[in-house]
C-alpha cells in the first residue's frame, strides 16, 4: 500500500495504512491497548477513557515546518502534557507511543476503579461472566482494590425489558454506548440511545415496540459487560459449560457463519439442546454479524413436534411402522411406478441430500422429473453469470456500483444489507430499483421507483441508457431508451463503475406449475439482469455478476446438483410422488394427480398428513453436511446436537433406498458424497470437506485466544470459511444475450417475501412469534 | 529359648486385660475430626430462602466434574433465592465426588457447605446422584420453604446481608 505510515509503539516499529488509529495499530504489533468503547467495527468515540498511552509526536520547527533534530541527527519527540485516547487518535509519521509506563498503568488502574464504582460485581449470576472484557481486563489491568464504598453502589432495574427479546441490566452498564453506535451506525435502526445524566445514566429504547430491530441480538455480543441479555439465553448456562459447534445458518441465502453453544440440559429431558446461537467470525460473508431469526430461529431442530418414526398410511390413517417396511413399500411402488416417478426437492436440505436424491431418481426410480422447490426463475443464469470467485461486499469501495431491483435486501438477506451500508460509506454507489420503498433507498445513490409490474423494462432502460453498442439484443433494448432522468443517471453509474454487482430480487409473482410446467414469470426479469452484466461486461471478476436475493438457504446449491443429475420437468403422468422438505400443500397448492406419495420432512405438515408414506429426516443441526449460498460459496456445517427418534440424514435415506434397488453405493457419510460431487460436477471440483474446513486469520481479530477486549467465546472461526465456485463463465467462458420480450404488468397481488414470515420452521421458535405477529402484511401488485 | 516365648506371651496377656481400640460400628461411631468432609449439603437463609443462586461456580471448580447445575430466574410470585437467579436443577454425583471442599471454598453465598456425613453407600449407581431434594435442608422451623411469594421488589439482590459475613 501506497500510505504507509512508520511509528514506533514501545519501542517496536510498525508500519500502518494512513488513517489507522494507534489501538488497531499497536494490535497489529501484538501490543494490547486494553478498551471498552472501542470496537473495530464501530466509530470510535473515546468514552471509555480506559485506552490512555503517552504519544509522542515528532517536534516541528516553526519557522521552517522542518523536524527539529536532537544532537544524534534525530528527530526530537514531544510527548504531550497528558495522556491520549489511543482509540481516537490516528497515526502519525515518526510517532513514538508508550503504553506500559507507571503513568499509562496508573489511569487504566484508575478508570477501571471509576468503571466499577456502580457495577454490582454479581459476576457469579452474570451471562457475561467468563467472556466478559471488564472481567478480564480488571484481572489484567485493574486495581485489585477500591476506595469507594461498597454500600455507596448505585442500584437500578436488573430486570429491564428493552424489547422482546432483549434485557437490560441498567446496573451493569458501563455506559460504553456500543449497543447504541451499533444500531446506530451498522444496523441504521435508530432505536436506542441515553437517557439521564451522570451516574444515572442509562440505555433507554425509542421505538414502539421496544428495540425494534432486526439485528437487536447483536448487541448482546459486543456488550463488553452482561447488561444486555437475549430472553433465549438468560441464565440458561455459564458460557464455559457450553460446546461450540461452528454451523451456517439455515435461514436465508446469506449463509451467515455461525456457532451453536450446546449444552446437555435438564429442562431439554437430559438431551442435548442448543442453548445460543452466536455469529462465527467469517469476514467475507457475515462478518460478526446475524439476524435475529438465525439466532433465535434454532428451536425447530429440538422440538416436541418433530417426527420420530416412519409413518405409514394403512386404513387411512398414519401409523408408526419401521424403517424396513417404510423402505420395502417405497421401493415396491416406485419399481410398479416404472418411470413414472417424480420428485420434488425443498431448497432448504443440503448439497449431498439433493446430489443423492437425483442419483436415486436416475439410477433407482429410472426418472428425471426433478423440480427443486420453491421455483424460482433464474438459477441457471446465476450458476452462469454469479458474482466471480473472490466475491467479497466487504471489499467494496470507491467504483462499484450495487444495482438491486424487485427485492428488498433487508427482509430477505438482511446481513447483506450491513454490509452493502458499510460499502455505501467506503464510496461505493447504490442503485436501488423498486416498485415501492425499503431500507435501502436511504442508501441508495439514486432510487428509482417503477410502476407495479415494470421492473423487466426499468432494467432495459438502464441497459438502453449504459450503451448503444450493436449486439444481438441492442435493437431491441433500444425501444426501451429512458426519458427518466434518474434512470440516464444510473446508466451514467453503470457505465463508469470498475465493478457492478446486480442483486436480482423476486418481487414477482413466483413461477407456478401448469401442466407439469413452471410458467415463465420472472424469468424476463431474470434475463435482463443477466443481459445487463453481460452486456456492460461485468461478468466472471470477483465483485462482478450476479447476486440473487434467493428464498433459502440452499436455493442455489439444489439447483446445482438437480441439473448436474440432468433434471426434466414434470412430463406426463406421475405414478409416486417423492416429496422432501417441502409442503406444497402448506402454501395452498395442489399435487400432481399421482397414486403414491412419500413425504420426508421434519414435521407432519399439511402435505405429510396426505402422504402414504412419512419419513423422519434429521435437521441441519444433527448432522454434517454443506450449504452453497447466494454467492455459491460452499460451507460446512457440523454435527452439534445427536439425532431426534428413529430419523435419519435424507441422504442416509436415499442411500438405504438405492440399496432395495440393488445399487450399491459406498457412501458412509456426507463427506463421501461430497467427493463424488466434487469429481462430477464442474463448478464444484476440488472440493472436499478438508479445503471447506480451512480457516484464515482474520482481521480485525475479535474472540480470538490473545483478544481480551472485544468479547465472546465463540466469534474464533475454528470451523472454516468455505470456498467459492466458480460461475459456468468462469469456466467455459461462454456468454451471450438472449432477448424475452418484458411481459407487461400481471395485475397480480403479491405479497414480498418478509424476514420475519411465519413458515414451519420459525414457528417452532416460541420466544420468536411475538415478531412474526408484530411484522405488519405488506401486499403489493407485480 | 522357652523365657523367650514366656516374655513375649507375657505382653499378649497384659494387653489382654486393656480396653479395645477397635470400635464396634456401626453399632458405636466414632465422632470425626473438626474439618472432616462428608456428604454435602445446601443451605438456606433464616427466613427460609435457598441461598444457592445457581452460579455453577461450584461446578466449575470442581475437579472431579461431579456438579451439575441449571439456573432458571426467580419472580416474585415464585422466589427461591434472593436476587434473579436460582438453581434449578443442582446435582452432585457421588461417585466421582472426591471430597476435596473446592465446592464449598468457590461459594460466593456459602449456600453448599461438606456435613460429617459419611455413610454414603447405595445399592444403586443411580442413587447416588444427589439431587437438589436430598441435598438442600429443610427450611427453619415456622418459616416456608421454597418457593415463596413476596411483595414485589423485596429481594433486588443475590445475597442477604447476613450471607456478606462468612460463617463457621
Amino acid at each position: 500500500m501506497a500510505d504507509l505510515i512508520n511509528l514506533f509503539i514501545d519501542d517496536v516499529a510498525v508500519s500502518v495504512p494512513k488513517g489507522t488509529l494507534i489501538v488497531d495499530a499497536a494490535k497489529r504489533a501484538d501490543i494490547d491497548i486494553p478498551v471498552f468503547c472501542y470496537h473495530p467495527k464501530l466509530k470510535p468515540v473515546g468514552m471509555c477513557r480506559m485506552c490512555l498511552v503517552q504519544v509522542g509526536r515528532v517536534k516541528l520547527d516553526r519557522g521552517t515546518g522542518q523536524p527539529v533534530l536532537d544532537a544524534n541527527g534525530s528527530p526530537e519527540i514531544a510527548y504531550g502534557p497528558k495522556l491520549e485516547t489511543s482509540c481516537t487518535t490516528p497515526v502519525e509519521p515518526g510517532m513514538r507511543v508508550i503504553t506500559n509506563t507507571d503513568l499509562v498503568k496508573r489511569a487504566q488502574k484508575d478508570v477501571l476503579e471509576f468503571l466499577l464504582t456502580s457495577h454490582p460485581l454479581d459476576c457469579p449470576i452474570c451471562d457475561k461472566g467468563g467472556e466478559c472484557p471488564l472481567q478480564n481486563l480488571t484481572l489484567t489491568y485493574g486495581p485489585g482494590v477500591t476506595r469507594f464504598d461498597y454500600a455507596d453502589k448505585q442500584h437500578l432495574d436488573k430486570h429491564y425489558p428493552l424489547g422482546e427479546l432483549i434485557f437490560l441490566d441498567k446496573e451493569r452498564c458501563i455506559q460504553c454506548a456500543r449497543c447504541i453506535r451499533f444500531q446506530d451506525e451498522i444496523a441504521d435502526d435508530h432505536v436506542l440511545g441515553f437517557y439521564e445524566r451522570g451516574r444515572k445514566m442509562q440505555i433507554e429504547t425509542m421505538s414502539t415496540p421496544g428495540f425494534d430491530s432486526k439485528f437487536s441480538g447483536n448487541t448482546t455480543d459486543i456488550c463488553p459487560v452482561g447488561a444486555l441479555t437475549t430472553r433465549d439465553f438468560r441464565f440458561r448456562a455459564r458460557p464455559w459449560e457450553i460446546t461450540n459447534v461452528p454451523s451456517i445458518c439455515p435461514h436465508c441465502p446469506v449463509g451467515c457463519n455461525i456457532s451453536l453453544g450446546t449444552r446437555r440440559s435438564a429442562k431439554g429431558g437430559g438431551e442435548w439442546e442448543i442453548l445460543r446461537v452466536m455469529p462465527r467470525q467469517n469476514e467475507a460473508v457475515n462478518e460478526i454479524w446475524i439476524c435475529d431469526k438465525g439466532r433465535f430461529g434454532h428451536h425447530y431442530a429440538r422440538s416436541q413436534a418433530r417426527l420420530q418414526k416412519p409413518l405409514i398410511k394403512k386404513e387411512g390413517r398414519l401409523v408408526e411402522a419401521t424403517w424396513e417396511e417404510a423402505f420395502s413399500l417405497i421401493a415396491d411402488r416406485f419399481r410398479a411406478a416404472n418411470g413414472k416417478a417424480a420428485g420434488w426437492l425443498g431448497d432448504r436440505v443440503s448439497n449431498e441430500d439433493a446430489w443423492l436424491f437425483g442419483k436415486l431418481f436416475r439410477e433407482g426410480f429410472n426418472s428425471a422429473q426433478l423440480v427443486n422447490r420453491p421455483h424460482v426463475a433464474g438459477l441457471d443464469l446465476v450458476a452462469r453469470y454469479g458474482v466471480g470467485v473472490g466475491t467479497n461486499l466487504g471489499n467494496l469501495g470507491q467504483g462499484d456500483v450495487v444495482f438491486i431491483v424487485a427485492g428488498d435486501v433487508e427482509e430477505t438477506a438482511p446481513v447483506h444489507m450491513l454490509r452493502l451500508k458499510a460499502a455505501v460509506e467506503r464510496g461505493a454507489k447504490l442503485i436501488v430499483a423498486n416498485a415501492r420503498e425499503t431500507k435501502m433507498d436511504r442508501y441508495a445513490a439514486i432510487s428509482i421507483q417503477y410502476q407495479p409490474g415494470m421492473d423487466t423494462q426499468t432494467v432495459y432502460s438502464l441497459l438502453a441508457s449504459v450503451s448503444n453498442q450493436q449486439s444481438a439484443i441492442s435493437s431491441q433494448v433500444a425501444k426501451f431508451a429512458p426519458s427518466d432522468n434518474k434512470i440516464k443517471a444510473a446508466g451514467q453509474l453503470i457505465a463508469e463503475a470498475q465493478n457492478l454487482i446486480v442483486m436480482l430480487g423476486d418481487e414477482r409473482p413466483y413461477p407456478v406449475m401448469v401442466q407439469g410446467q413452471y410458467t415463465d414469470a420472472g424469468r424476463a426479469l431474470a434475463q435482463a439482469c443477466a443481459n445487463l452484466v453481460v452486456a456492460t461486461g461485468h461478468i466472471g471478476k470477483a465483485n462482478n455478476g450476479l447476486l440473487p436475493l434467493w428464498p433459502h438457504n440452499n436455493t442455489q446449491g439444489v439447483y446445482d446438483m438437480l441439473s448436474a443429475q440432468g433434471a426434466e420437468a414434470l412430463s406426463g403422468e406421475v405414478k409416486a410422488l417423492y416429496l422432501v422438505g417441502t409442503d406444497p400443500i402448506g402454501e395452498g397448492q395442489n399435487l400432481p394427480p399421482t397414486d403414491f406419495v412419500v413425504v420426508q420432512e421434519l414435521f407432519l405438515t399439511p402435505t405429510a398428513q396426505q402422504a402414504d408414506v412419512v419419513l423422519p429426516a434429521l435437521a441441519w443441526a444433527e448432522r454434517d453436511g454443506t450449504f452453497t449460498n447466494a454467492e455459491r460459496r460452499v460451507q460446512r456445517y457440523y454435527k452439534a446436537l445427536p439425532p431426534t427418534g428413529q430419523a435419519k440424514a435424507d441422504w442416509e435415506i436415499f442411500r438405504l433406498i438405492a440399496e432395495k434397488f440393488g445399487l450399491k453405493w459406498s457412501f458412509f457419510s456426507a463427506e463421501g458424497v461430497m467427493h463424488e460431487i466434487a469429481a462430477q460436477v464442474a463448478a464444484y471440483a476440488g472440493l472436499d470437506y478438508v479445503c471447506l474446513a480451512e480457516t484464515k486469520e482474520e482481521w480485525p481479530p475479535v474472540g480470538t485466544s490473545s483478544d481480551l477486549y472485544f468479547g465472546g467465546t465463540a466469534y474464533d472461526n475454528r470451523g472454516g470459511v468455505g470456498a467459492q465456485t466458480k460461475s459456468l463463465f468462469e469456466i467455459n467462458g461462454r456468454s451471450e444475450l438472449k432477448w424475452i420480450e418484458p411481459p407487461p404488468p400481471s395485475g397480480q397481488s403479491i405479497e414480498p417475501r418478509r424476514l420475519n414470515r411465519p413458515g414451519t420452521l420459525i414457528d417452532q421458535s416460541a420466544i420468536y412469534e411475538v415478531r412474526l405477529r408484530a411484522a405488519e402484511l405488506v401486499k403489493i401488485e407485480a | 529359648m522357652l523365657t523367650e516365648i514366656f516374655k513375649g506371651l507375657s505382653i499378649t496377656l497384659r494387653e489382654l486385660f486393656k480396653p479395645p481400640v477397635t470400635i464396634q460400628y456401626p453399632e458405636i461411631k466414632r465422632p470425626v475430626r473438626q474439618r472432616f468432609r462428608g456428604r454435602h449439603e445446601l443451605r438456606r437463609y433464616a427466613d427460609g430462602l435457598e441461598r444457592c443462586i445457581g452460579c455453577a461456580l461450584c461446578a466449575a471448580a470442581c475437579p472431579a466434574d461431579a456438579i451439575y447445575v441449571e439456573p432458571a430466574e426467580n419472580t416474585d410470585a415464585e422466589r427461591y433465592s434472593p436476587g434473579e437467579r436460582y438453581a434449578k436443577t443442582y446435582e452432585i454425583n457421588m461417585l466421582r465426588c472426591i471430597f476435596c471442599g473446592y465446592c464449598e471454598d468457590a461459594c460466593p453465598t456459602d449456600a453448599i457447605v461438606l456435613t460429617d456425613v459419611y455413610e454414603l453407600a447405595a445399592d444403586k449407581r443411580r442413587d447416588l446422584i444427589y439431587t437438589k431434594d436430598m441435598l438442600i435442608l429443610p427450611p427453619p422451623s415456622g418459616k416456608p420453604g421454597t418457593p415463596q411469594q413476596v411483595a414485589e421488589g423485596s429481594y433486588p439482590r443475590s445475597i442477604l446481608p447476613e450471607g456478606l459475613v462468612s460463617e463457621p
